[in-house]
């Protein structure tokens, strides 16, 4: 579980993120939603570390990331695992190497071990034979794949996405949206996703939190959502005319 | 103040960079890697200009020297000399500060905006370490080899110049070749050479992994990376010369 108390970042005299205070629970896929710009980015960094907050608490169990050591905080880190907004695979590596990459740093497993443990997370990610192809030679698609199976390589126990479906066609974002949950659930990590895609949230939401100028606006889950009265998050959710007409009609 | 907040920022960069690795194969094999890509890819141009500037050196000195009592094989001696103690430890530097600097600095630019740097910071890795301190250990491990084949090369160049171009004896300029040689002139080469390499390698680095925003700002980092070096490597030449030398 991740619990974050009474956040605060601003740069450069900007407030981004405004008296933050949420919970991110175990075994279920935590999404963040909010506008471009509403500092959902800068929440998941603060949360992993990239970015110092201001002030406040970010408590991975009972544990203060803030007043972790470097040390302390690596530790941590060997737990966790990212899938970026553009899979951010090592160009000068190939999928298996990529996927390996965190073992070879982190495990004393042998050549054969790690290879098998590449295999079974490609396996997992629906993508096999494609050990030998480099980043470039993937569709947007088969590179989230890969940087999934590398995110969870090390079976790590907290998953952040930062917009997994950017990019993507709404079918292969609903086959990503639910092998992130599906992992979810099977290796019962605490999960944390960025998106502004309602059918990310509909799909696979088991928690939502919604984040509009840099404060929390809502959170709840996604039965919940569609029955808010609360005016922003309506308008975030109701801003397509499909959604609108979705309304209309129940 | 802007040059202050660079000097920090370098100093502490170096800080991170040569903090204790996560796991010493990795980065040995890394180095091995950063040797081929930064100093084996970079012998044919090394090749190219150490040969056509031995040849050059010869013939000037050969038509700037028309003095009866100036001996025929002072042409070799300055050759050799100018070679050996200014053109291929600097000149070459200067060339690889283009040549390795710009891939340096945008490979470590294009990984920081495409959130690999982030990727490795994630994963409980010292990017800084991981991403600089094999290609300083490469680069100052490779280039006193190339400084050396690039000596090779320009008194051969030179050699070309004086017999097919037919303005010198042969045996004159092998006999300038070896006048009065020192081991401490390539003892001194290869001390600037070293400190070139760190100076390339460092500095590349620092501008790679701070770069912000896209491809236009990896192609200024890379701009800046060449441009800062090249100062560094001329500043760094007159302080250790005055040092070696004087």
């Amino acid at each position: 579980m991740i619990s974050v108390k009474n956040l605060y970042k601003s740069f450069e005299g900007n407030s981004v993120l405004k008296n933050v205070s949420v919970t991110f629970e175990k075994g279920k896929t935590n999404l963040v939603i909010g506008q471009s710009g509403s500092g959902k980015t800068v929440l998941m960094k603060c949360l992993v570390g990239l970015v110092e907050a201001d002030k406040g608490q970010i408590l991975y169990d009972d544990l203060d990331f803030a007043n972790l050591s470097f040390s302390e905080r690596k530790v941590i880190r060997k737990n966790l695992g990212m899938l970026f907004q553009g899979g951010a695979l090592f160009d000068s590596l190939n999928v298996e190497e990529n996927i390996i990459f965190p073992l070879d740093m982190f495990t004393n497993m042998t050549k054969d071990e790690k290879i098998e443990r590449a295999n079974f997370c490609l396996k997992r990610v629906n993508l096999e034979n494609v050990n030998k192809l480099f980043p470039a030679e993937l569709s947007g698609g088969m590179k989230k794949r890969v940087a999934i199976a590398r995110a969870i390589a090390n079976n790590p126990e907290y998953l952040f996405c930062d917009e997994p479906n950017s990019g993507l066609d709404p079918k292969t974002a609903i086959v990503i949206d639910n092998l992130i949950s599906e992992i979810t659930k099977e290796y019962n990590m605490t999960t944390i996703i960025n998106t502004h895609d309602m059918n990310s949230v509909m799909e696979i939401g088991d928690k939502v939190a919604f984040i509009h100028l840099g404060e929390l606006w809502w959170e709840g889950d996604r039965n919940a959502i569609l029955e808010t009265d609360n005016k922003e998050l309506n308008n975030f959710i109701y801003a397509s005319e499909l959604m609108r007409k979705l309304k209309k009609e129940s | 103040m802007n040059l202050f907040y660079h000097f920090g920022s370098y100093f502490v960069l170096m800080a991170k960079v040569f903090k204790r690795p996560e796991k010493a194969s990795i980065y040995m094999r890394q180095i091995i890697v950063e040797m081929d890509n930064l100093g084996l890819k970079s012998i044919g141009i090394v090749a190219i200009i150490s040969v056509f500037m031995g040849a050059v050196v010869t013939i000037q000195t050969v038509f700037n020297i028309d003095n009866p009592f100036m001996p025929v094989y002072a042409v070799g001696y300055t050759t050799r000399q100018s070679i050996i103690l200014e053109f291929s430890p600097t000149i070459i530097s200067l060339v690889l500060a283009g040549k390795v600097g710009s891939r340096i600095s945008s490979e470590i630019g294009t990984m920081r905006v495409t959130e690999q740097v982030d990727a490795l910071e994630i994963m409980g890795i010292n990017s800084a370490g991981y991403l600089i301190l094999p290609k300083v250990v490469a680069s100052m491990i490779i280039n006193p080899v190339l400084i050396i084949i690039s000596m090779l090369l320009g008194i051969l160049g030179g050699w070309f110049a004086a017999v097919f171009g037919g303005i010198l004896p042969e045996a004159h300029y092998i006999i300038g070749i070896l006048l009065e040689f020192s081991f401490y002139d390539i003892t001194y080469a290869l001390i600037k050479t070293i400190v070139f390499a760190f100076l390339i390698a460092t500095i590349s680095g620092y501008f790679g992994y701070n770069t912000k925003g896209g491809a236009l700002e990896v192609g200024q980092s890379s701009t800046k990376a060449v441009v800062f070096s090249s100062i560094f490597i001329i500043l760094f030449n007159l302080i250790l010369t005055q040092i070696l030398l004087a």
